[in-house]
């Protein structure tokens, strides 16, 4: 590979990573030479993608599918109001293209699936992971395992936070633990609550993604010791931090002593998320809704979102959490039709299939689009 | 007495308290005896087998069990057992 070189401007831009002993020219050419792909521009990518933008990563490949929110813009700092509506990686690459117009930005307005993930971080030295949801996590993972990329991680929720540096190989050849080897199955899906459900406290993923970038930062240049079969834990709330040893384990089923896994997997299977496929519940429409309510048919209305949101608009449906729908469910009736909804209809039919394959409820509509459709449709009228 | 760290998504368990002492003499027993004081917790961190979930990690002190005695690993008096299990961040 032809060595990097600096244009003036760069140079007097770097000074003062040049300027550091340990990293000088060496460390910044490293940096020029490296790809790097962000999978996720949420609260983890934005202090991610911009310190690695502003310490002059010459690659960086921005993932994601979604598009700015106004719900975002509480930890997201890489978007500003005017970004809403906009699709998060283009608001992304204006942003840093903006910081150093020095590098190259590489856009992937996608999801990442098992079918496109291989082809996508082939091009990539190292992935780093910010994602939302445990498919993802284990499909970075199994990604860069099966090409022999280093995974930089970290993960946030409420007040917890989690990094670790998977599948680096180090001088000697020896390969560090990756996320499988920590983590062998992930936790079925609704008994640990995401952060649309737990909220995040907005600076978290700021520092967490911080020393996610920090450990990029190290593993590219070879300056100091990343955090390599360690996993660092950061309680916000009481301010505790810890570093565990993460050991390789002999059962991994990607690179453990007989691996089971050689192409990627259906990860929404593997994480227990297509148990009923969306066939299987009975869903009504809000068109639907509003002649049922016309009517004089009795029903029964449950709003399984959380208290907050209740409070900010509701339907004046019977209000139980998704979290307490099991508790509460001597609150729900059998005898006639019940129409559950959340906000947009993912958190309702988890209520509906836990509460059919639980207790053989057969009387439950899930409200397509919940209640934001709900509203569109009202308002429109 | 040795002490649990409970995690901050197991917390409202235990009505937000963050740690749980116990006089349990090994790993296994310390769990139960959480799972004792705090019966809602159990589904969390026991399957339908009664092994402990795979998802959460326990460790002593800064080692994982799993390289120690497992379940069994003793506890001594001024132990710290951590819970710490799989987040993910975002959404489900």
């Amino acid at each position: 590979m032809a060595q990097e070189t600096f244009s003036k401007e760069e140079l007097s831009r770097y000074s003062r990573h040049l300027i550091i002993p340990e990293f000088n020219i060496e460390g910044q050419r490293k940096l020029k030479a490296a790809k790097v792909l962000v999978v996720g521009t949420g609260g983890l990518g934005a202090p991610l993608l911009q310190y690695l933008a502003a310490a002059g990563v010459g690659t960086i490949g921005v993932l994601d599918f979604d598009v700015v929110e106004d719900s975002n813009l509480q930890r997201q700092v890489l978007f500003s109001t005017d970004d809403i509506g906009k699709p998060k990686v283009l608001a992304a690459k204006e942003r840093l293209e903006g910081l150093n117009p020095y590098i190259n930005i590489v856009t992937h307005n996608v999801h990442l699936t098992s079918e496109n993930a291989l082809d996508i971080v082939k091009d990539y030295d190292l992935v780093a992971d910010g994602t939302d949801n445990f498919p993802t996590r284990y499909l970075v993972n199994d990604a860069c395992v099966l090409l022999g990329k280093t995974n930089v991680y970290a993960s946030i929720y409420r007040f917890d936070g989690q990094v670790s540096v998977f599948n680096y190989k180090n001088e000697d050849g020896v390969l560090g633990p990756n996320y499988r080897d920590l983590f062998p199955s992930p936790p079925p899906p609704g008994l640990v609550p995401s952060c649309a459900e737990g909220g995040v406290l907005g600076v978290l993923p700021g520092i967490v993604g911080s020393l996610q970038a920090n450990e990029v930062i190290k593993v590219i240049t070879g300056v100091g010791e990343p955090l390599v079969g360690r996993l660092f834990l950061f309680d916000a709330m009481n301010f505790e931090t810890r570093t565990v040893k993460v050991h390789r384990d002999e059962n991994n089923p990607l690179n453990g002593k007989n691996p089971t896994i050689t192409a990627l997997v259906d990860y929404q299977e593997f994480c227990g998320m297509k148990v009923n496929a969306d066939d299987d519940i009975k869903n009504i429409s809000v068109q639907e809704f509003i002649e049922l309510q016309k009517s004089t048919e009795s029903f029964q209305l449950i709003d399984v979102r959380e208290d907050f949101e209740y409070e900010i608009a509701n339907i004046e449906g019977l209000h139980i959490p998704l979290a307490d729908v099991e508790e509460e469910v001597d609150q729900i009736v059998s005898d006639r039709k019940v129409v559950i909804h959340c906000k947009s209809g993912g958190r309702s039919k988890k209520a509906i299939q836990l509460l059919e394959k639980e207790f053989g409820f057969s009387n439950l509509y899930n409200l397509t689009g919940g209640v934001d459709a709900y509203f569109d449709v009202v308002d429109a009228e | 007495m040795a002490k649990i760290i409970i995690p901050t998504p197991l917390r409202k368990f235990t009505g937000n308290q963050a740690s749980y002492e116990t006089n349990s003499e090994n790993v296994y027993e310390a769990i139960k005896a959480l799972s004792g004081a705090f019966p809602e917790m159990q589904k969390h961190l026991f399957d339908e087998q009664g092994q402990i979930r795979s998802f959460l990690r326990i460790y002593l002190g800064d080692e994982d069990i799993n390289v120690l005695d497992k379940e069994k690993t003793s506890l001594k008096a001024d132990d710290v057992l951590s819970i710490i299990p799989a987040i993910a961040g975002g959404k489900n």
